[in-house]
This record gives C-alpha cells, structure tokens and sequence, in this order.
C-alpha cells in the first residue's frame, strides 16, 4: 500500500488557486456579457486574480429585511423574509462610498451560495450561515421565523457571512459569490449551470470513507476530534446559557412586584410614605432594567453559535481528507492487485486467488494468446492507474496543504474573535453589576428617608 | 426554706460568670451544676406580689419586692414599693396621668440613649442532650444600674420554652401593654433543622429582638416576672410557684366577659385598627414576594452552577483560549457563591424579621380587642346605672372602677402604640435598607470578579 508522506513541498508545483469544479460555458458567458466590469480574463478561469480586491474597495451590507409573499416551487403561496444586500465601492482618496450594488435575496439564496462554496472549496473552512430556525432560545424568546427580533439577528448573521466571505482571501475572488451580491435576477440558474452539486460528494460514500480510511493525516484526525468536542461544549454552553438567562428574568421581574406593594403600603404611612414609594419606583426601575441586559446577551450568544457551526464546516474539510485519502489508498490497492495478476499470469504462477484461476482449473489452461491478451490490457491499465494514482497522490497533498494553511488561518480568527466575544461579555456584566449597584443605591437612600 | 447556704447571691461584688450555676442541672452541660435547689427569695417575691396584686393594679406595676440573702444564709425582709426613679407611688393621683406621664419620661429617655440603665444580651447558644429530648438554651447576659438588682452583671441560661413562659406571664400581668412578640414556636415549612446552625441563630437574634423590646419598654422592664427571668438560677421553681397563684391583676381584665357592644371605638384606636389591617396585609405580600425572590434566585444559582464548568470544559480543550476560558469559569463561581451568600441573608436576617411584624401588628390587634372589651364592659355598667339615675345621684364604686380601668387601658395603649410605630420606622428603615446594602455587596463582589478577568482576556498570547 503505497501513501506518499505529506513530502515536501517544494517538490510540487503549487496548484492554481482555482475552484475545484472547472468553470463551464455559462460562466464565461456571463463575463463576456458584464464586459465593463473591472475583470482580468487573462486567466480565463473565471476568477478574480487581484489580490483582496473587495476588502480595499468594497462595503457590504444587509440593511433591510422585508416580509413578502410569493408562489413556491409547488405554487403555494408562502410568506418569506427577503433580505437588501448593499455594496459600495469606497474610493481611496476621500474615504466616500457610493452605492453600487442593491438587490434582495431570500434565506434560501444564501444557503445556495453556501452549498456551492462548500462543494467548490473543499480545503477551506467556509463561514457559517446564521441558524435557520431559532435554537437555544429561553422563554422570553420566540422561536417563531416571522418574529421581528429573530429576523433582526438573522439580518445580522447575514451580513456577517457576506463580510465572512469577502475577507477571505481566496473566496472573495469567486464569480458566483459576486454575482450573487450584484446580479440579482438569474443568478440561481446561473449558480445550477455550474453542475457543482454533480461534484458534491454523497454522505454514504463520505461515511463509508470515514470507517474505512486507514491512514488519514493525524492532523485532521485530531481537527476532527476538536471539531466534535467544540460542537458539544458549545451546544452545552448555550443549553444551560438560555437556562440562566430565563431564572435570571424570573429574578428582576418579581423585583417589580415591591414597586406596587411598597406603593399601597406608602398610602397608609405618614413619615414613611414618601421614602417607600420613590424606593418603590427604583424597584420598577431594575425589573425593566433586564429585557436591555437580556438583548444583549443574545448578541453573545450569536457569537458562540457562529463558531458552533464553524465546528461543522471544519468537520466537512476533514471529512473531505478522509474521503480523497480513501480514494487513494482505494486507488493504490487496486493497482497494487492489478500489478500482482499480471506477474502472475507472466510468470505462471497463482498465488492469489482468482477467477479465472477456477475456472483455468475447472475448464482447462487458456491459450498463450490469450494470456498474452489478459496481460496487454493488464499493462495498460495498471499505466493508466499509476497515471491516476500519481495524480490523486498530487491532488492529496495539494489539498493536505491549502487546507491545513486555511485551517490556520482560521485558527488564529477563532481565537481573535471568541477573545473579544468574552471581553464583550464580561464588559455586558460589568455593566449589568453597575446598573444593581445604582438602583440599590437609590433605593437605599429612600429607605434611608424614611 | 432550706438547704444549704445559697451560693447564688452574695453580696460580695462582681462574680465570674463562669462561677454561676447552671439553672438546668444536666450531666451534660457544660457549667457548673449547683445551686439549683434552693429555694429561692425568689419565691417571698411572687407570693407578696400576689398580695399585693390589686393594690399595684392602679399604680404603674413598676414596683417590685426586692429580696437578698445575705452571706448567712438568711433571708432579710422584703421592702415595698421601691420606684427606683424616685418618683412617687401613684397611689393617690389619677392612674392614667402618671401611668402616661412616666411612659412619656421614658421615651425620652428611650431617644436619648444616654439614661438607659439595663442591658439585655442573648447569645452562646448551646445543645443540650438529655435522657428525655434534645434542647438548645441561650445565655442571657444582663448589666444594670437599677437599684432593683443585686449585682451590676447577671448571666443565665435560658430556653425557647422560658421565654414563652415570659411572654404569657407578660401578656398577663401586663394586658394594657403591648408584648412583643416571639419568633414562631414549631417550625412547619419544609425540612428545617431545629439544630441547624442557620436556624439557631435566626432564633437567638428574634429572642434578642424581644428581650431588647422589653428592656427597651418603660413599664415592661420593671415587671417582676422579667426580673425574674434575668436573674434567677432556678426559673423553674418559679415558674411552678408562679401557677399556684391566679394574680388578680390578670383576673380582672381577663374576666371581662363578652357580649358587650361597644358603642362607639375612640378615633385613635378605630384609625389603628384599620391601619394594622392594611398593615398586616401588605406585609404579607412583601413576605411572599421576598420569598417568591430567594426561590428564584436559588434557581438562578442552580444553573449557575451548571453554567461555570462548561467554560472549564472548554477551556480543556483549547489552547490559547484555555486560561481566557479558565478565567471566565473561574469568575462565574465567585458569583454563584455571592449568590448563595445573598440568598442566606435574606433568608436569615430578612424573612423572620418581615414575619416577626405580621406577629406583633396581630398581638397589637388583640391587644385593641381587650381594650374594646373592657370600655364595653364600662358603657355597659354605665348604662345599666343611667337607667337607676333618679335613685342614685352619684356614681357606685364598681362603675367608678371601671372607667378608671378603662382610661388605664387607653392611656397605656396609646403610649404604647406611638411607641410601637417609631419603633416600627426605625426597624423597617433598617430592614430594608439591609436589603439593599446585601444585594449592593452582591452586586459588587460580581463586579469585582468581572473587572479583574478584563486584564487577562486582553492579555496577549506570547507567539509559540
């Protein structure tokens, strides 16, 4: 069984950074029809190739979300949020931006970006699109699609993943990904004519590979491993998050019943009165003070969720390992047995079992002709398997090494991001203990007065 | 009288309190055993005060007998009428008008501060086992300069079940006055530990609470059966003599019977009547609102707790983010244990007191009844003698006495009440403002632990 080590690099050439699926006509007829666009079509490979191009020049935003009713693929009629994408190119010199782009796209547009994107870029840990529905909500939270706080969050997350995507250096410079932000009409058709989901690997033959691989990077076997772990803690976190903050509301919000009470009792007291109402109103005060706090806290939790499912995506760059890593070693162990048939039918001997060693057996010796035969197209395919095997062998390791560079860049995002998540949520606490210590303060000063 | 020379009260100064008998002589206890059997002056005392029970009926109930044993064993005779603050037995003048007069000296003094002259402490509390049952008894410590004791310091030990005598003997040989009340006697609410350290002094802070009252009253401090109570090693030989006797001070005003309508309540008391009902009511609102609170926050810090160790978990997992997360772990347990001190107090300093009040607006409110009792009793009789008015120019001694009850009754009531709602004021001020300054300590002991986490989030990983 033959596994090349991840050799040195220096002995390959870098692969074209290109998307896996080759272009077809469609694309490049779209790019001769947007001629004015700024575009090198030197390369001929439908890519952008100047460098961090949308991060210089472009602003991109999701800035509304509007409800609206349509006819689905079933033509039923179906209420659905679309979503206004906004680009603008920033000029260098003076910093303003003008409006170039402005289309509106559905949830469901986004998750074919995403999809393609997955299926393109295999070796890249590719940004997360917001949940689909509400997870992990507390009570107070709704669950429902429509709900205006929902759709505010998802608004969010959206714009997110687009910034996501044109940060990275090289997503940014895929042609669907800017049609999808320029080219409202079409661009589903567009995204289908590529036939990436034909590249799309199925989960059975992923899983299948999975139990089968027998010598997978360890690198991507403990990635995948973190991956897993990194899904349950976080899942855990945010369970017992929302269980805090539903107890949490339950506290503030009884609070609120002494604003009333101390307010009734206040009526049938002389020199106490005064003091027991205005605590009173400082009692209202922090029971209101919680839905603020609570809000916020969700953008906190927003933040874990992104990095939840970036654990998905890193498990999906692992699982693709595990997948072209079977292949080749599927691959090298059938050139390997081919090579053994033809030595043994050149040399006579039968040491594996075999077919047509039965059957030689049962009905008689073949004729040199045609051994001669068996073995010509032996030959031939056992070149063409090392042609393969050769390639598959390149293709491996180019994607060990664009993955693994793009896994580290990822690491080092995680870690800058989950760090200023946790200052902004100890800040959110800081704050949340100095609004107690002011209203109890205030309210000590009334008792005081009475 | 008897048995050998009473150790107990020499005349000798200042005596260790470690020297003190044990009024509860168990083989376990700690103090001394001793002393106990002697029959103790203690007892001249409550026969006389019997004797003399309706006499003291219209003179404030400030005197008491005083007995010493002097170092022979003897008993001197007692003295009477001792007014330790020199004022004049009110035999003669009007008992309403002293009665109210002294009230109105002592709650100046009350306001002062500076004049008092009697200390009251409870603390130590200590288990008892016995053959019998298991106890917990407290240690009253007394300091006065009052001419009635003996000493200048006194130290005994008593237990829930004395002072409840205390209270009965207070509510009956003193039915004008307001007697504070006791925290509850049988615990109902869940599985509460009656030895439970938390528990236990829960209860010695409210037994404090109303031996402070009383010392704190300008009558009540001066009742025999408190002095007692203070002072004496064998409680319980006094408490048996004590039952023998029906105190006719007691008699009188509990035998008034029922079935007079009252025909009309004075504005006072109508307006405190209403006032209590609201009172009470509103109070047990705030009860079940702070319970409702603590119940809530108790859920709060169960998820906590939860909620902490998953960043530990996570922390296990990363590598630059491992201390970041170890932090943020770390910080979320300082706060559920400043919970959980928050929950404690409330649930210790906070609720008994809360329900403390809801006792004494009630015993305020029975305490109203009697006294509309007995001004029925006396419209009743003043009718009955109205109705004979042509034969009977003046009015008959036993009508007289009535009203003289009665204006008694309401002078002390009246003293009392205006006393009863400063003191309210002063305890729910501080009450609440304990509130707030527990739930400020929460708050910043959080704010503490958050603050000091910023720092080593922002610190900067050096490059591997």
């Amino acid at each position: 069984m033959e596994q090349a080590p991840p050799d040195p690099e220096r002995l390959l050439q870098p692969a074209p950074l290109e998307p896996l699926g080759n272009p077809d006509a469609g694309l490049e007829s779209v790019v001769v029809e947007e001629a004015d666009r700024p575009r090198d079509e030197g390369s001929g490979d439908g890519t952008m190739t100047e460098n961090n191009f949308w991060l210089k020049k472009i602003e991109i935003s999701v800035s509304e979300a509007e409800k609206r009713t349509g006819r689905n693929a079933m033509n039923m009629q179906e209420t659905y949020t679309a979503y206004l994408i906004e680009t603008r190119s920033v000029e260098h010199t003076d910093g303003q931006s003008v409006l170039t782009d402005s289309l509106w796209r559905r949830y469901s547009e986004f998750e074919l970006l995403r999809n393609y994107l997955l299926v393109c870029y295999p070796h890249i840990v590719v940004p997360p699109l917001p949940e689909k529905r509400a997870e992990f909500v507390w009570h107070k939270l709704s669950a429902d699609n429509m709900d205006p706080d929902f759709v505010e969050r998802r608004r969010i997350g959206l714009e997110n993943f687009l910034l996501r995507v044109a940060s990275h250096p090289i997503l940014c410079r895929d042609k669907i990904f800017y049609l999808f932000l320029t080219q409202e009409g079409n661009w589903k058709e567009t995204v289908n004519e590529t036939g990436f989901q034909l590249k799309a690997d199925s989960r059975l033959k992923a899983l299948n590979a999975t139990f089968r691989v027998k010598n997978p990077d360890k690198r991507f076997t403990e990635l995948k491993h973190y991956g897993d772990e990194l899904q349950s803690v976080i899942s855990h976190l945010l369970r017992v998050r929302a269980r805090v903050a539903d107890r949490l509301y339950g506290v503030y919000k009884v609070h609120g019943n002494y604003g009333r009470v101390f307010s009734e009792w206040s009526a049938i007291e002389k020199e106490m009165g005064d003091g027991l109402q205005s605590a009173g109103h400082h009692m209202d005060v922090y029971a209101s003070s919680i839905d603020d706090i609570l809000e916020d806290e969700e953008h906190y939790a927003d933040q874990l969720k992104e990095y939840l499912f970036y654990a998905e995506a890193l498990r999906a760059v692992c699982r693709k390992h595990e997948l072209m890593q079977y292949d080749l070693e599927m691959a090298a162990q059938d050139l390997a047995s081919k090579k053994q048939q033809c030595e043994e039918l050149a040399t006579g001997t039968v040491r594996t079992f075999s077919l047509k060693g039965m059957t030689t057996k049962l009905f008689g010796q073949e004729t040199p002709e045609q051994r001669e035969a068996r073995i010509k197209v032996l030959e031939d395919q056992i070149s063409e398997g090392e042609q393969q095997l050769k390639s598959k062998n390149l293709e491996g390791r180019e994607f060990v090494k664009n993955a693994w560079a793009d896994i580290e860049r990822f690491k080092e995002q995680k870690n800058r991001d989950l760090k200023e998540a946790l200052i902004s949520y100890a800040v959110m606490q800081i704050s949340m203990c100095k609004k107690g210590i002011q209203v109890w303060t205030n309210a000590k000063e009334c008792f005081s007065k009475m | 009288m008897s048995g050998g020379p009473p150790k107990a009260l020499p005349s000798t100064g200042p005596h260790s309190l470690r020297d003190m008998p044990h009024p509860l002589a168990g083989s376990s206890s700690e103090e001394a055993v001793g002393g106990d059997s002697t029959p103790s002056p203690d007892l001249l005392m409550a026969r006389s005060f019997g004797d003399k029970a309706s006499a003291l009926f219209h003179q404030t109930p400030r005197a008491f007998r005083i007995c010493s044993a002097a170092s022979d064993g003897s008993t001197k005779a007692c003295q009477d009428l001792i007014l330790p603050n020199g004022g004049t037995p009110a035999g003669t003048s009007s008992p309403a008008s002293s009665s109210s007069l002294l009230n109105r000296l002592q709650l100046d003094d009350d306001i002062d501060g500076e004049t008092r002259d009697l200390f009251v402490t409870v603390d130590d509390p200590k288990k008892h086992v016995c053959t019998m049952e298991t106890y917990i008894t407290y240690r009253i410590t007394t300091k006065s300069t009052r001419v009635e004791f003996d000493l200048p310091e006194y130290s005994v030990r008593r237990r829930y079940q004395d002072f409840d005598w205390l209270r009965n003997k207070l509510e009956e040989s003193q039915p004008t006055h307001l007697i504070p009340p006791l925290p509850e006697k049988f615990v109902v609410k869940g599985v509460v530990d009656r030895f439970s350290e938390e528990f236990v002094e829960t209860r010695r802070k409210a037994l404090d609470k109303f031996l402070k009252r009383i010392t704190d009253h300008p009558v009540l401090s001066f009742n025999e059966h408190f002095h007692v109570f203070l002072t004496a090693k064998d409680l319980n030989a006094y408490k048996k003599q004590g039952m023998a006797l029906l105190t006719r001070v007691g008699e009188s005003v509990k035998h008034v019977t029922g079935g007079y309508k009252l025909r009309s309540r004075p504005l006072e008391f109508a307006a405190v009547g209403e006032y209590l009902d609201t009172f009470a009511l509103k109070l047990g609102t705030i009860d079940r609102i702070a319970q409702r609170i603590i119940k809530e926050e108790i859920e709060y810090l169960v998820e906590l707790r939860e909620y902490g160790p998953v960043y530990s978990t996570w922390s296990a997992l990363e590598g630059e983010l491992a201390e970041p997360l170890e932090g943020v772990s770390a910080c979320i347990g300082n706060c559920s244990a400043a919970l959980e001190e928050l929950t404690d107090d409330m649930t210790e300093d906070f609720l008994p007191v809360l329900r403390e009040y809801i006792l004494y607006s009630d015993s305020m409110k029975s305490v109203l009844k009697k006294r509309d009792q007995v001004q029925a009793e006396y419209e009743a009789k003043l009718e009955a003698v109205a109705v004979r008015k042509e034969e009977r120019p003046k009015v008959p001694a036993d009508v007289e006495k009535c009203q003289d009850r009665m204006e008694c009754f309401n002078a002390d009531l009246k003293a009392d009440m205006e006393r009863w709602q400063n003191n309210k004021r002063q305890d729910f001020r501080q009450l609440l403002m304990g509130m707030a300054d527990k739930n400020i300590h929460y708050y910043e002991k959080c704010l503490m632990a958050w603050e000091s986490i910023i720092p080593l989030l922002q610190e900067r990983q050096e490059a591997k």
